[in-house]
């Protein structure tokens, strides 16, 4: 019996009809082959919009079901779960994409409603072929690994413990805490991060929950959502030999941080040729010294009477450093110069900036405090500095006096910016993470998607995904814990239809597909000589089915015929 | 004067978020009214720049710090380039820079001299033609083939590529000038024009190799000629190479302190630093000490961008001055310099200051020429 | 199995609902309005991604009316909580629509038909459109059932309309329900999700602007249902036929002013402003468009690199906030010191917009009240510890999620809903196992 399938042309507001004229397109289609009815609707993603298409299975029998609307990544899912509803397989669904690859890349309406006439009528040949795919769940091991032991990862550890599961934490150091352990103390509200901190790792470290590991690494992941198989080597100072730990969780988060820049890439500030040009992690770290902040030993005994803390370094600059921002700068400099206005009363303090983003709850009312212990911002980025005799000279312009002008300092501190870590690449090769432009670990999207990642069941938090303080940081990790504790609560997780299927008769077992795969779902049965491909690894992405020379492996829901069929109906 | 599209969108400056980096670190931004930021500033927001009267406009020596420095990838020296061109279309431009001009022109070099003459220089060494064919040409440059302290230079380079065996030629009274000065006081045309005719000039000899006096015609013929096929060079990057290869021998001894000033041609627009460091501490004897203005914090000489020919709305207080005051800071005997406009300025500037009886200016060729 | 209930149906609320209910668990999501979606449904585009706010707002929504776990109960509020952690005893009431929400097909007749029709005020747009007494929020709406208001409508308020109401006459399924009465529901939950969310400022407290004077005055809200193609002007930048040359944004309005009592800083006003000044050179390639500034605050991922991209299409920046707007002729004149230049500068305009910043709701003391929650020095719901525990409360088992907190933007809400959801998930988890526990 022929295939009957219903057409859904959507308006998508003005985002599609502003360029393609839907309902000629519903129109031309209705003329197609095997459509029983084609229709066109302002939103087909809204409640009415899916009620039409579900009505239409009921009352016309249709059992292929095409919407031609934007990409397949933003609904596809919705429209397969709303055809499900209706009583049809979800594969019995065919996107048509007449938004990303047509209304928003063309401007003549004429050619782009032929385009997507053509687009709906190859979509429409393809559906008539697709067959019903299976839907299958696999367990979830209740635990979690966690990568890194700074803020970031205690606090997933600590959130994804206390539901009730299992959390492994991984640490390359010696030591749990990250870059945070450096830390005096927090801002806006200048508390004490070493007592902040013990408080996080008792917890963690009293948690039945929580398994610690430092001085370690993951060395190979290998598995899927519910089921990854986790290598890890540990390697204390004293020891030789690593021992190697075998670990198996259910879902994976991602916190491992990120480093700072290196202020020697900007040589216009002197930095490692001049002692006194420190970064603000170092000065972090003379501060927190155990035995109490001491400021001689910031210059062996010279009295300090200059300040100057330089913003930016590193960052907002496409000019050897790195486009972005690095969002904690301006904080940490405002609490640096607050603490050292405490320890050196008479002191002259001046912050040079571009602008001063005091963004968070409390930053601004801060920065008004700071300026309010006569720490003087001027408006300027520096551009390099000299030696006088024992001081040192900035120069700069300030750009509110609109005067260049040279400030003598006898301590200068170079707000340096958040950087991914040099050992990024190692971690995204290991998780088959991508990572964004600016070089952090990229999210699934960034506007909704924070902490998911295009591995399923591998989530990020913390700086590794971009530079944030610690306030945003704990909020992610938390996140990250929350969407861990999806699958960990359900026990179950769906896993992929779309998979591949070796035809028995043409496969010789030349290999050629498992070379092609990077999922290792394809092995060599040695018995039979035929290879076999894991169900549950497989994504899906059709890399053997191309690979192979006898067409005997083939990609469901994207076969050979089925593709045909596509070109076909659009040409 | 300008439109406002053409010069916002040809020098890109929209990108600019008035920072003041490049302000900041404008050598000429101390002591003259010069304030490259602000003139930006006044292009966004008046959408129209008006340079009648903005004498300070040609006290910039184009040293570039502000290009090197921005962090949002403006190129605010250009804003000045093409603040000059307007001048010059409208025929303002400060008299002493229009004669240079012309005399490019005319004659090949800015300095009013005869064409005929531009071998001078030579005469008595065995320099030959580079239409005889050679590996290398060296390009002298107008000021050594022309001025009686910076030709020493070039018969300095011409004992070293000699002791080295070098297989060079010169174009002698067929070179013209470089015109990277031309270009940057905003005479485009001109530039066009010489560059297309010493073009023509080079594929008519078959060069393929060229090693320059100075870090100008470097500059020019290495970023600005176009589709210029040839490998070119700045005599240090050749002379370093020469001796890493062991092809110089020393025959005596500098007992000297030598210190360095990177020009800005050489040093911060080309990242050459390390090569005429390389020579100066390969000569026997040196006591190589480095100032605390060096390398990519190097301070302009004041001779770029057409301050060879115009002393500036400033000139009593000299850059240059403040370089003796570091060399002597570190005992220096000599200031290396490797650049003909730094040479001429730095000895001027010593006269004007007295340093002169302290600190010997010589060129890194003329040190090396000592000892060969 | 314990259940979580989430106090508001913005994105923040909607986030967690979802998470929790994902991870198996029910959700009770009580929204004010008749319809999910909160402050992002009103939004044109995001930045810096410039995605349609409503394309990627709908999948969500549409996720939570059909979810199996969350009940959704719009128009609804909650009237009363006792208890504590783990079993909360909470009072819903929900708003009578007028409407049989069961028999509604959302086919929209009653609106068409509403003797009210383009009289009342439209608060999805702001003030710049108008709706009748039986309307739709917007067309997306989540669920897709129309209300009738009942403090505008003329049955409701004096029992009669004309000579009978033309919405229960157009209604073909019989919906329209003048008896409806309030219902009372009565929920045990183990856990609280406080995501109630933000006002903007309103300009009328900064009288120097014009606003509510000049009516090329516009918030930055106002901006964006201008802008968006399901707004008063299907997406055209356009005021009564008048032609826009010259548009000036302007910076921190009600922000960083101790003089207003609002010292904070709102966080995503540089970012949506130099979203809107994209979209304004987008729409009109040829007007000018200005931006008056303090500091610009483009901290987040890929901000600064979109504040290039914004610069780079010809948007001028200049630092000076304006002290205020007058007339001239037909023209605004916005007044302020370019404080780069170092003088006082006047531009004229043909629209102003005011970077409104985001204050804590009308109804945040009736919150506090509610729940015994407490407020900080800027009006915001107060967390647990301001570094630590941004999502806790001081109560356990409740939890804040959005902007309740303090302003941020999409991500930032997204995280932090997915934090709270966390810590009810914590909660309800402990709750369980005790339960299981003690039976055993």
């Amino acid at each position: 019996m022929a295939p009957k399938v219903g057409v859904y042309v959507c308006h998508c507001g003005i985002n599609i009809a502003h360029t393609v004229d839907v309902e000629e397109v519903a129109k031309a289609t209705a003329e197609v082959a095997n459509v029983a009815v084609a229709r066109n609707y302002i939103y087909m993603c809204s409640d009415p919009g899916q009620q039409l298409i579900q009505d239409d299975i009921r009352e016309l029998g249709l059992d292929r079901v095409v919407v031609a609307s934007c990409s397949p990544r933003m609904h596809e899912l919705t429209f397969r779960r709303v055809i499900q509803e209706a009583g049809l397989n979800p594969y019995y669904l065919q996107i048509a994409n007449i938004r990303e690859q047509c209304s928003w890349v063309h401007t003549d309406r004429e050619a782009a409603t032929e385009k997507a006439k053509d687009i709906v009528a190859g979509a429409v040949s393809r559906s008539c072929l697709l067959q019903p795919l299976e839907e299958r769940d696999t367990e979830v091991t209740p635990s979690a690994l966690i990568l890194g032991g700074g803020i970031a990862g205690l606090q997933a550890a600590l959130e994804i413990a206390d539901a009730g599961y299992e959390a492994h934490v991984i640490e390359k150091e010696a030591a749990l805490g990250g870059h945070i352990a450096h830390l005096t103390n927090t801002f806006p509200t200048v508390e004490s991060v070493p007592s902040l901190l013990t408080e996080v790792l008792e917890r963690v470290q009293t948690h039945p929950r929580i398994e610690v590991l430092t001085h370690s690494r993951v060395v190979d992941v290998d598995g899927f959502i519910g089921n990854f198989q986790v290598q890890v080597e540990t390697l204390p100072g004293d020891a030789d030999t690593p021992t190697a730990t075998e670990l198996t969780v259910g879902a994976i988060v991602v916190a491992t941080g990120f480093d700072n820049f290196d202020a020697t890439l900007k040589p216009e500030f002197g930095y490692g040729t001049y002692d006194r040009v420190i970064t603000g992690p170092e000065l972090e770290k003379l501060l927190a010294r155990a035995d109490g902040p001491d400021t001689s030993s910031l210059l062996g005994s010279d009295e300090i009477e200059d300040v100057v803390f330089i913003q930016c370094v590193g960052s907002r600059d496409r000019n050897g450093g790195n486009p972005y921002c690095s969002r904690v700068c301006c904080m940490y400099t405002a609490k640096q110069a607050y603490l050292l206005r405490q320890m050196l009363p008479d002191s002259r303090i001046t912050v040079f900036y571009m602008d001063v983003r005091a963004f968070g709850k409390g930053f601004e009312q801060f920065y008004d405090q700071v300026r309010g212990q006569r720490v003087l911002y001027r408006r300027g980025n520096p551009s390099e500095i000299y030696r006088r005799q024992s001081k040192l000279v900035v120069r700069a312009e300030d750009t509110l006096l609109g005067k260049p002008i040279e400030v003598e300092a006898d301590l200068v501190v170079l707000a340096t910016g958040l950087v991914p870590r040099q050992d990024a690449n190692d971690t995204s090769t290991l998780l088959k993470l991508s990572r964004s432009e600016d070089g952090f670990f990229m999210e699934l999207h960034p506007k909704l998607r924070p902490v998911e990642t295009t591995s399923d069941g591998v989530f990020l938090a913390g700086c590794c995904q971009s530079p944030k303080d610690v306030t945003d940081t704990i909020a992610q990790a938390k996140a990250a814990a929350s969407s861990a504790l999806i699958p960990l609560s359900l026990g179950k997780v769906r896993v992929e239809s779309i998979t591949c299927s070796v035809d028995q008769l043409l496969c010789s077992g030349c290999g050629l597909c498992a070379e092609a795969c990077v999922y290792g779902a394809l092995t060599l049965n040695e018995r039979t000589g035929i290879m076999t491909a894991n169900q549950v690894l497989c994504k899906g992405c059709g890399a053997c089915a191309t690979a192979c020379p006898s067409g005997a492996i083939v990609l469901r829901h994207f076969t050979p015929d089925q593709i045909l069929a596509e070109i076909e109906g659009a040409v | 004067m300008v439109a406002e599209q053409s010069i916002l969108e040809r020098c890109d400056l929209w990108a600019c978020i008035q920072c003041g980096k490049c302000t900041g670190g404008c050598p000429v931004a101390f002591k003259t009214t010069l304030n490259i930021r602000s003139l930006v500033y006044h292009a966004l927001v008046d959408g129209q720049l008006d340079p009648d009267g903005m004498e300070e406009l040609w006290d910039c020596t184009t040293c570039g710090t502000c290009v090197l420095r921005c962090p949002k990838e403006v190129e605010p020296s250009e804003l000045i380039v093409a603040l000059r061109t307007a001048l010059v279309d409208g025929g303002v431009i400060p008299p002493t820079i229009g004669d240079a001009l012309t005399s490019v022109f005319r004659h090949g070099n800015p300095s009013l001299m005869p064409p005929d003459e531009r071998a001078d220089w030579a005469e008595g060494l065995p320099v030959k033609s580079i239409a005889e064919g050679a590996e290398v040409l060296y390009f002298v440059g107008c000021i050594p083939s022309y001025d009686d302290r910076a030709q020493k230079v070039a018969r300095a380079m011409v004992k070293v590529f000699q002791k080295a065996e070098i297989d060079f030629g010169i174009l002698g009274v067929e070179e013209r000038c470089c015109c990277n000065e031309v270009r940057r006081v905003g005479e485009e045309g001109l530039f066009e024009y010489m560059m297309e005719e010493q073009q023509e000039l080079f594929s008519g000899h078959d060069v393929k190799h060229i090693v320059t006096t100075s870090p100008h015609c470097f500059n020019t013929f290495q970023n600005e000629y176009q589709g210029l096929d040839i490998k070119v060079q700045h005599y240090t990057q050749f002379v370093a190479d020469l001796i890493a290869q062991g092809r110089l021998a020393f025959t005596g001894e500098l007992d000297q302190i030598v210190t360095y000033h990177d020009p800005c041609f050489l040093g911060k627009q080309n990242g050459i630093f390390d090569e005429p460091r390389s020579i100066i501490q390969s000569i026997p004897g040196v006591d190589f000490q480095e100032m605390d203005r060096i390398r990519d914090r190097s301070l302009c000489c004041e001779g770029g961008g057409g301050r060879m020919w115009w002393e500036g709305t400033n000139p009593e207080d000299r850059l240059a001055t403040s370089r003796f005051e570091e060399a002597l800071s570190v005992g220096a005997d000599v200031m290396a310099v490797a650049c003909p406009f730094c040479l001429l300025t730095f000895e001027l500037a010593a006269k004007a200051s007295g340093y002169d009886e302290k600190v010997q200016v010589l060129d890194i060729v003329e040190l090396l020429a000592q000892v060969v | 199995m314990s259940a979580t209930l989430v106090i508001g149906a913005g994105i923040a609320g909607m986030q967690a609902a979802l998470d929790i209910a994902d991870a198996g668990f029910t959700v009770y999501l009580v929204e004010k309005e008749p319809s999910i979606g909160g402050r992002m449904a009103q939004l044109d585009e995001t930045f810096p991604t410039l995605d349609c706010s409503s394309c990627i707002l709908t999948p969500k929504m549409v996720s939570v009316g059909g979810h199996a776990n969350i009940e959704l109960l719009t128009y609804s509020e909650v009237i009363e909580v006792s208890g504590e952690a783990g079993r909360f005893q909470v009072k819903v009431r929900k708003n009578p629509r007028y409407i049989d929400i069961d028999k509604c097909t959302g086919c929209g007749l009653c609106a068409e038909n509403c003797r009210l029709k383009g009289r009342i005020d439209s608060e999805f747009n702001v003030g710049m459109g108008k709706r009748g007494a039986a309307y739709l929020p917007f067309p997306q709406a989540v669920p897709l059932k129309y209300t009738i208001d009942g403090e505008h409508c003329l049955m409701v308020q004096r029992g009669k309309c004309g000579k009978s109401p033309p919405c229960r006459d157009a209604c073909p399924s019989g919906a329209i329900d003048f008896d409806q009465q309030a219902e009372i529901l009565e929920l045990e939950v183990a856990s609280i999700v406080v995501a109630t969310g933000f006002d903007p400022f309103d300009p009328l407290l900064k009288p120097e602007y014009g606003y509510g004077v000049y009516d090329n005055v516009i918030t930055g809200l106002q901006f964006e249902r201008l802008s968006s193609a399901s707004g008063p002007t299907y997406g055209e930048i356009k005021l009564d036929g008048r032609q826009i040359n010259d548009v000036v944004f302007i910076q921190c309005v009600g922000s960083r002013d101790r003089n207003l009592g609002n010292a904070y800083c709102s966080r995503v006003c540089c970012m949506y402003t130099a979203k809107q000044a994209h979209l304004v050179r987008e729409k009109l390639p040829d007007a000018q468009v200005s931006v008056f500034y303090m500091d610009i605050r483009a901290f987040g991922k890929g901000f600064e690199e979109f504040y290039d991209r914004v610069r780079a299409e010809r948007v001028r920046y200049r630092r000076g906030n304006p002290s205020e707007i007058v007339k001239r002729g037909e023209r605004l004149v916005v007044r302020a010191e370019d404080t780069l230049l170092g003088q006082p500068v006047e531009v004229e305009a043909d629209l102003v917009v005011l970077a409104v910043g985001l204050v804590p709701r009308a109804d945040t003391e009736a919150v506090t009240q509610l729940l015994s929650l407490s407020r900080c020095e800027d009006g915001f719901l107060k967390e647990a510890h301001p570094k630590l525990r941004p999502t806790d409360t001081e109560i356990e088992g409740i939890f804040l999620a959005g902007c309740c907190q303090g302003p941020k933007d999409i991500p930032d809400a997204v995280a932090q809903a997915k934090a709270a959801a966390a810590s009810a998930i914590v909660v309800m988890s402990q709750s369980d196992s005790k339960a299981i526990s003690d039976q055993e």
